[in-house]
């Protein structure tokens, strides 16, 4: 089995560590070897957060190394910019959430706001090809983790997973109406 | 949905996905451990967590927030000497505060046995500094395993705490931040609660427990031999492996997490290096390491962060007369940062460049980084924003560790020096000597005032220091995720008396105690003005519910709609505030220089209402109207 690598971005309440758990457990279910690690620390308080998943090999480390990730998942648009360069590989994909939660830079005009042509133009550059997902009438915005995932699942980004373990994944993890909730938007998406 | 908790428990063997953390938990169960204790700090509190997810009526062991490292470690040391096996875990720097008492473990008879779980931060993700606390297990005379796997960190504290019950000393897991949150499948053993009865089984013969006089040497030459006659298990441990590769020329030595991070860069190497792997890392295998030795030409140690194993290894060569070549480190840098995959590349192929070794070649990523930042609605925020208002340039502030270490940040810039958990009245008492041109502000949070922060206090009663304390309250230990502290009004098993900080002050002999609600930003400002105009020692406690915690509990009661703030455009006057001196991260600039609000991140706290000069923000219409803890 070739291995896969999957290197996670996004701000710290987005909602990362669920959907980084919904994957691993999907490639779980799949019987796929799978590891990964989670940033935590001061991760909760709006800076940046990471989680790497490698599927394919089960004695290695948890940590994907810079420029090599297959599939980038971001949940913003400023850290889908800092990942493509610090992580996707040249080949690779590069999915994204289409929100923006500015930076304090861009908050003071010091610094330009990621935009989603910056995003194309560099992606093309380095050959990176490029998805981005949006849910204009999403309820709760901290159910767009599922909607990428949702993505993720309707154009096969991760080899191996299919929407079935996606599914039994997020069955391990919730339950009640946050089930029901994150399923109906994941299926959505999903197809 | 899978139980956390009941996966815990299960009597049959099983394999679970799962942190290197809750593997810890798994290993305390089947251990047979009764007593267990803690600090919160990154990167270990998920253990605790794991724990918590126990109902607390079938929690097979005592578990407790102690009010710090020190005091976890006592409790564990009691309920140890009384036959009971224990544990006591927390962050790196939390050895520093539990030292005193941690240092005497290894003069002890530990009846029942005692692990250390310790989680180390490389890199210095979310601690002051990167300190390699294995030096401590040389000091004091402690056996010391890392893992570097969370199937490892599971073996190896069953390996611990049979060590430690069978020699009745202190046996220490070193975890790593990227150790302690690995995720991977791991496969338990089977358990059965057995009978431990409740006897005290305590008593002074088994000692001396007194290290007095002499007896103080006595119990120094008991730990010596302890770990001398531990030293011909090390030889043998099965936590210590060799990837025979069949290099009869170049071999490596290492430990822990580099150990993955080798792995990964010899992937596509053809002539892979044998590796020598320790998982005990203190005492080392001397023989085996001198079999290893003798077996290459040159040995290559990766060692994260400082060159203990190195100083050993090659102290073990000299003692032996062995030629082997051995290179260690060779530059400060080495000393530095955890060492990931992208580390060791570059300083593997310095050492062998004929293995062409792939060092990525990543450009410099356009971005500023991201920093943490206090959260929507934040009490710190509005209680920095009014602080600010009320000091001058000149004056100084003291910050202290918490969430409201982040007001050293911009915009704000409050918080200008920082030694450990709980110095900050310390420092500032010394700022205030032979300083009568500049105010000195001190900043401590709650937990943090309970955990260390109270000899400074007394400190600064006793010998009459001149400055201002702002007592950063918000009911919790936010930082580590919401642990409950001693004025929470509940423990890890239930519901207790909160302890009154104003009356504890009060008790103290500080009679000028202020307390506000932080959202009332004019009063915390005219209080903090006051406060640092007077003479001598005063209090200020800033106070506002943790709203990261508030507004989880919210969300989760029936009906709950979610608020926010808006920005009425034709009363904006661009002046800004709100982005450049409140600085919520909700205010969002638009394109053509105006400000929004992003409502994915606005809590509808209001607390920004009273900050724009141009009265243009207002709760918004639609969303709501009653305000729970929001501005008076």
């Amino acid at each position: 089995m070739k291995r896969f690598d999957i290197y996670l971005i996004g701000v710290g309440g987005q909602g990362i560590g669920l959907l980084s758990e919904t994957i691993l457990r999907a490639a779980d279910h799949g019987n796929i070897p799978v590891s990964g690690v989670d940033t935590h620390g001061l991760a909760q308080r709006g800076g940046m957060v990471v989680s790497h998943v490698r599927l394919g090999s089960t004695l290695t480390t948890p940590l994907i190394r810079r420029g090599r990730a297959d599939l980038v998942v971001a949940l913003e648009r400023t850290e889908a910019y800092r990942a493509l360069y610090s992580h996707a590989r040249s080949g690779g994909t590069l999915v994204y959430y289409d929100t923006s939660w500015q930076t304090l830079g861009a908050r003071l005009g010091r610094e330009e706001e990621v935009s989603n042509s910056l995003l194309e133009r560099e992606c093309l550059k380095r050959k990176v090809n490029l998805h981005g997902v949006r849910m204009e009438e999403l309820e709760d915005y901290r159910m767009q983790n599922m909607v990428l995932l949702g993505k993720i699942a309707s154009l096969s980004l991760v080899p191996y997973i299919g929407k079935e373990q996606y599914e039994e994944a997020m069955d391990d993890l919730m339950a009640g109406t946050m089930l029901e909730k994150n399923l109906e938007v994941f299926r959505k998406i999903a197809g | 949905m899978k139980s956390l908790g009941e996966i815990l428990l299960r009597n049959s063997s099983f394999e679970e996905i799962v942190i290197g953390n809750t593997a810890i938990v798994r290993a305390m169960v089947e251990s047979g451990v009764r007593v267990v204790t803690t600090y919160p700090g990154s990167p270990t509190p998920e253990i605790a967590s794991a724990v918590l997810s126990i109902p607390q009526k079938d929690r097979p062991f005592y578990f407790e927030y102690s009010t710090n490292e020190k005091v976890a470690t006592e409790v564990a040391f009691g309920a140890s000497i009384n036959g009971h096996l224990a544990c006591v875990f927390f962050k790196s720097v939390g050895l520093n505060v539990a030292a005193d008492s941690f240092v005497q473990l290894g003069h002890m008879e530990l009846l029942g046995g005692m692990v250390i779980v310790l989680g180390d931060d490389p890199g210095a993700n979310s601690s002051q500094n990167e300190q390699d606390n294995r030096h401590y297990a040389h000091m004091t005379y402690t056996p010391l395993f890392e893992p570097a796997t969370p199937a490892e960190a599971y073996e190896m504290f069953i390996e611990a705490a049979s060590i430690s019950r069978k020699r009745r000393m202190p046996v220490v897991v070193r975890m790593t931040t990227h150790v302690c949150h690995a995720k991977q499948k791991v496969l338990f053993s089977f358990w059965k609660a057995g009978k431990n009865g409740d006897i005290s089984r305590f008593d002074p013969a088994n000692g001396p427990y007194i290290p007095i006089a002499k007896a103080a040497l006595d119990m120094k030459k008991k730990a010596i031999e302890k770990i001398r006659n531990f030293q011909e298990y090390a030889e043998t441990s099965p936590s210590n492996s060799i990837d025979d590769n069949g290099n009869r020329v170049k071999g490596i030595i290492t430990a822990g997490l580099p150990y993955l991070s080798i792995l990964e860069i010899l992937e596509d190497v053809s002539e892979k290096p044998d590796i020598l792997k320790l998982g005990l890392v203190h005492p080392l295998p001397a023989q085996r390491i001198a079999g290893f030795l003798r077996g290459h030409t040159e040995v290559v140690i990766i060692e994260e962060l400082d060159d203990l194993l190195e100083r050993e290894i090659k102290s073990i060569a000299y003692e032996k007369g062995i030629n082997t070549r051995i290179i260690g480190k060779t530059c400060d840098e080495d000393w530095i940062g955890e060492y990931t995959p992208d580390r060791v590349a570059p300083i593997m192929d310095r050492v062998w460049p004929e293995m062409e070794i792939s060092v990525e070649d990543v450009p410099d990523i356009p971005l500023a980084p991201r920093p943490p930042q206090m959260c929507p609605g934040c009490g710190h925020r509005s209680a920095f924003h009014a602080i600010k208002q009320a000091l001058s340039e000149k004056d100084i502030t003291v910050a202290d560790i918490g969430c409201h270490t982040l007001g050293f940040l911009p915009p704000y810039n409050m918080g200008q020096a920082l030694l450990s958990m709980g110095h900050s009245t310390g420092t500032a008492s010394g700022l205030s000597l032979f300083n009568d041109q500049r105010r000195v502000v001190a900043f401590l949070g709650d937990s943090t005032l309970f955990h260390a922060g109270i000899p400074g206090i007394i400190n600064a009663i006793f010998n009459s220091h001149n400055l201002t304390l702002v007592i950063m309250e918000n009911g919790t230990t936010a930082m580590t995720g919401h642990q409950n502290h001693p004025g929470s009004g509940a423990n890890a098993r239930g519901p207790v008396m909160a302890i009154s900080i104003d009356r504890m002050l009060e008790g103290l002999g500080v009679t000028n105690i202020r307390r506000i609600d932080t959202y009332s930003q004019g009063k915390l400002t005219s209080m903090i003005e006051e406060a640092v105009a007077e003479k001598g020692f005063s209090v200020v406690i800033a106070s506002h519910p943790c709203m990261l915690k508030f507004t989880r509990e919210q969300r989760r009661k029936p009906g709950f709609i979610q608020k926010t703030v808006d920005i009425d455009q034709d009363k904006c006057t661009l002046a800004r505030s709100c982005v450049a001196e409140f600085a919520c991260p909700s205010f969002q600039r638009l394109q053509d220089g105006t400000i929004r609000v992003n409502p994915e991140l606005c809590i509808g706290d209001a607390s920004c209402i009273q900050t724009c000069p141009s009265k243009a923000i207002s709760l918004k219409k639609s969303s709501g109207s009653q305000g729970e803890g929001d501005t008076e």
